[in-house]
């Protein structure tokens, strides 16, 4: 049994050598939770210059305007559409990031809640006419509080147990969507189909500019916090519970409500995400929300990078795009690569690409 | 009381698939300690392999034993490529190969066969057996795979082969030191769950039709019929699929409506899990520190 | 004349830990050797090296081939049955099955008559042929190990710690059976034991380990005589 806390070779996060340990012929399976991207730069976080802060930060700050002013100003509404979904993407695989990359609880079910936030922002917007910026707030506290509900079985469950129930969870979403007793609220079948805002105060934008602006700073703000968490108090506990978690639990750490909050966090920012796409697409459904919404979200967490924040992007662009450019060779295309990938990775590199450019560029500064 | 006996005499049928393909799962969970996401898919990729060769003029049976023997070999090379390096991987790593592994399945299927809905062929009469309760392709499918799940289990019980492949699964190092080459026997194990996989396949792409995404549902149900038996326990998985699919009809057709079905198979996996993680039959599990 | 077994120059590891250094020795056929040593010395890990269980650096030479590198089953099919401390039983499978199991690799015919030697050897097998091992008791699990090891026909037996969690009249009752298989079957023995009075009356040769290296070496009944050695190495 594949223990959390014994890496590959047997030992375990004190070195000690695990005594029940025998060579494995070529362990490829490398340890994705090896410190690399940000994980790295927390232990080095106390020893970082405040001048090297503050250049990262100008350069964050700087490469925000230009996300948003370049594409506002120059590319159509298709293209500015296509970043939307990768800003919308960011935020999903982002809680994901949380719980798996930072936390080591894994979920193969995060559509779930996608699909929670999608259909709360479509229901509050389609029945009862609610500002589209007005349901954002709705949706994340249904998401926290389903998460942290969800959270809580979920203590019980270790490694492939968690991933097993949460993939019976993927597979159960459309048909849960499809219930007829609130058929009234959700649309049945047919989903429901919502409008598209415009720009507030009679802004100069079309709509479409105004929706990726507008996704832009949600994802700013949902970032800051982000980065804040994992960076804190908080972010240290949720990874030495994702090490070794009796050891945490020894030096303090409140395991069950660190484990359900973290579950509610990540919960939440995906909930959001879900419920932006709901309002970028204008139109939710049930079938839109199978399993492979759970699996691509856990593809682009993986490729960009389990434990990396910057990394979430990357994997955005990845399943924003790859699709459509793969669909052009055949249908089939964005699955084989997403597939194909993935073990790519899990064999040769674990931390992900985004941990990969990473760690070159740490290398490459020195 | 017409109505119960039909329902249970088709969650019987039913319940036939899903503890094939429990039985699978379990098969290379004892063995390997990791759930093999893409069961479902292979069964698929199978399936739409018999029925090339159905179309291809073959007999239905003749393809049926072809497509086992297909599915055997892929399911030894898969092992010996994907599985064997990631023998004591992180589990994360684990999990990722699995489904690394459902979307290129899946996707072959898509490339090969097409994404359309299409109709297979069942080798058994049509016309209800059993004085009206079941359908003749049910009463056939669960006699076949009956068979085979009878057919497996006198292969571990009295076979040389089949006790090193039990060694193997119970106890790798021992059996390393009596000789048996432990990883051709985890080979042969993912050979054989895949050709059970893909039986269950060939058993029910009549009823629901064949899909690249076919087996998503029945993967689920067998997941809860694996866990509700004991996810190490090879009968407690058969009769946890067998329970499974009574639950199933029962519940769809006197509980919650046939719309909740899948809800559940979920319900049961999360019952079971929290409650008896075991499952009925099956052994405590030590976590080490 | 050349031993069964010889090591020259054994290192051992498990991952970074380095627990063997550089250790020589051997067995001649038809003896019996001991490898002393407290806890931690590194004598399950001499065995599990020579089954290929650890990462080993130096020669491992069994009937003169190099064995050091193969995989753990090629070198029980040569002719090594290694019975681990812990025992190694399939709890899971009847005493029949664990039985089976040893004579997994033998094609020829006399595997009936090797069981009914072995219930000549460990009578209490018989009557526990059907049940499942793991409610076979600590004595019985360890004849059962022993039996199954015999059962490969090997020429080197290799045994860890086989008084371990024992009561000491099934001890000297599992010492009296090996005397006698030592006397009647063609084997020779390596035995790794933390009892080393019981070893020392046991063997012809004993190495003693302390911390990955061999300290003393040479005939059991000298080392057994050698106060200074007993006291200070052997705590006796």
């Amino acid at each position: 049994m594949v223990q959390a806390g014994v890496k590959p070779d047997g030992t375990t996060l004190f070195g000690s050598p695990s005594v029940e340990a025998m060579p494995a012929p070529a362990t490829a399976g490398a340890d994705p939770y090896v410190p690399t991207g940000d994980a790295a730069l927390l232990a080095v976080a106390n020893t970082r210059s405040p001048a090297r802060t503050r250049r990262s930060a100008m350069l964050v700050v700087l490469a925000l305007i230009v996300a948003a002013a370049v594409p506002t100003a120059f590319f159509n509404g298709y293209h500015l559409f296509q970043l939307t979904m990768v800003v919308v993407y960011a935020i999903g695989i982002l809680g994901l990031s949380m719980l798996i990359g930072f936390n080591g609880q894994i979920s193969l079910g995060h559509g779930a809640f996608f699909a929670i936030g999608a259909y709360t922002a479509a229901i509050l917007m389609a029945n009862w006419d609610v500002p589209y910026w007005a349901t954002l707030p709705v949706s994340a506290a249904v998401c926290a509080i389903v998460g942290f509900l969800i959270g809580l079985p979920a203590l019980r469950l270790e490694g492939h147990y968690l991933a097993l129930t949460t993939f019976a969870l993927a597979i159960s979403i459309p048909q849960l969507l499809k219930i007829n007793a609130v058929s009234d609220w959700t649309g049945g079948v047919q989903g429901l189909v919502i409008d598209k805002p415009d720009a507030p105060f009679g802004l100069p934008f079309s709509g479409d500019q105004w929706l990726y602006l507008f996704a832009l700073a949600v994802g700013v703000v949902l970032y800051v916090i982000a980065w804040n968490l994992t960076r804190g108090r908080v972010g240290r506990a949720m990874m030495a519970v994702r090490d070794h978690s009796l050891a945490a639990e020894a030096m303090g750490v409140n395991l069950a409500m660190l484990k359900t909050r973290t579950f509610a966090w990540s919960a939440m920012f995906t909930g959001i995400a879900g419920s932006l796409q709901a309002i970028v697409v204008q139109f939710v459904a049930p079938d839109a929300y199978g399993v492979f919404i759970s699996i691509f979200l856990f593809v682009g967490l993986v490729v960009g990078g389990v434990a990396s924040i910057g990394g979430t992007i990357l994997g955005a662009v990845f399943i924003e795009f790859v699709p459509n450019i793969a669909t052009q060779l055949s249908k089939s295309a964005p699955g084989a690569i997403y597939g194909l990938l993935l073990i790519a990775v899990m064999f040769l590199m674990p931390q992900g690409a985004g941990g990969f450019l990473k760690s070159l560029a740490t290398r490459l500064r020195r | 009381m017409e109505g119960l006996i039909h329902q249970v005499m088709s969650g019987i049928a039913n319940g036939s698939i899903y503890a094939s393909v429990a039985l699978a799962l379990v098969m290379i969970y004892k063995a390997t300690h990791h759930i093999n996401f893409a069961q479902g898919e292979m069964a698929t990729f199978a399936t739409y392999i018999s029925l090339m060769l159905i179309n291809a003029g073959v007999s239905y049976w003749a393809a049926f034993l072809f497509t086992l023997v297909i599915a055997f070999a892929g399911g030894m090379v898969i092992e010996r490529i994907l599985m064997r390096p990631m023998m004591n991987a992180p589990v994360l790593s684990s999990v990722g190969v699995f489904i690394g592994l459902l979307l290129i399945i899946n996707a072959c299927s898509g490339w090969f066969f097409g994404y359309t809905i299409k109709s297979f062929p069942s080798p058994f009469p049509s016309q209800p057996m059993l004085g009206g309760y079941v359908s003749g392709h049910e009463l056939g499918s669960t006699a076949v795979t009956l068979v085979v799940l009878l057919l497996v289990y006198l292969f571990f019980r009295y076979t040389r082969l089949g006790l090193a492949m039990r060694a193997a699964a119970f106890n790798p190092a021992s059996a390393r030191l009596v000789g048996v080459r432990v990883g051709a026997m985890l080979g042969l194990g993912w050979g054989l769950a895949a050709a059970i996989g893909s039986m269950a396949g060939m058993m029910v792409a009549p009823v629901v039709f064949l899909d690249p995404n076919m087996m998503f549902g029945i993967l689920l149900y067998a997941f809860a019929g694996a866990l509700l038996g004991g996810i190490d326990n090879p009968l407690g998985a058969v009769l946890g699929g067998f329970a499974v699919g009574i639950i199933e009809n029962l519940g769809g057709a006197y509980l919650v409506g046939t719309e909740l079905k899948l809800t559940l198979a979920l319900v049961i996996i999360v019952v079971v899990l929290v409650v008896k993680p075991t499952g009925l039959l099956g052994r405590a599990v030590q976590s080490r520190v | 004349m050349p031993a069964l077994l010889e090591a020259r120059g054994l290192h051992a590891a498990y991952g970074e830990t380095k627990v063997l250094h550089g250790i020589d020795f051997a067995v001649q056929e038809g003896s019996v050797s001991a490898l002393l040593g407290a806890n931690g010395a590194g004598k399950t890990t001499t065995l599990r090296a020579i089954c290929g269980m650890v990462k080993t650096q130096g020669e491992i030479l069994f009937s003169g081939q190099r064995i050091d590198g193969r995989a753990t089953e090629d070198v029980a099919r040569r002719g090594v049955a290694h019975v681990p401390d812990g025992r190694g039983t399939f709890l899971e499978l009847t005493v029949e099955e664990n039985m089976r199991l040893g004579a997994y690799t033998r094609k020829d015919r006399a595997v009936a008559a090797d069981f009914d030697r072995m219930f000549g050897y460990f009578p209490r097998l018989r009557e526990r042929f059907h049940q499942q091992a793991g409610t076979l008791s600590g004595g019985e699990q360890q004849m059962l190990a022993i039996a199954r090891a015999l059962l490969l026909r090997p020429k080197l037996l290799l045994l860890d710690e086989p008084s371990f969690g024992l009561a000491p009249l099934i001890v000297q009752e599992i010492f009296a059976i090996m005397r006698r298989i030592r006397a009647d079957e063609n084997v020779s023995i390596l035995l790794v034991e933390q009892n080393a009075s019981l070893a020392l009356d046991f063997a012809e040769y004993a190495y003693l380990l302390e911390t990955g290296r061999i300290v003393v070496s040479g005939p059991a009944a000298e080392i057994q005589q050698d106060e200074a050695i007993r006291r200070s190495y052997l705590g006796y």
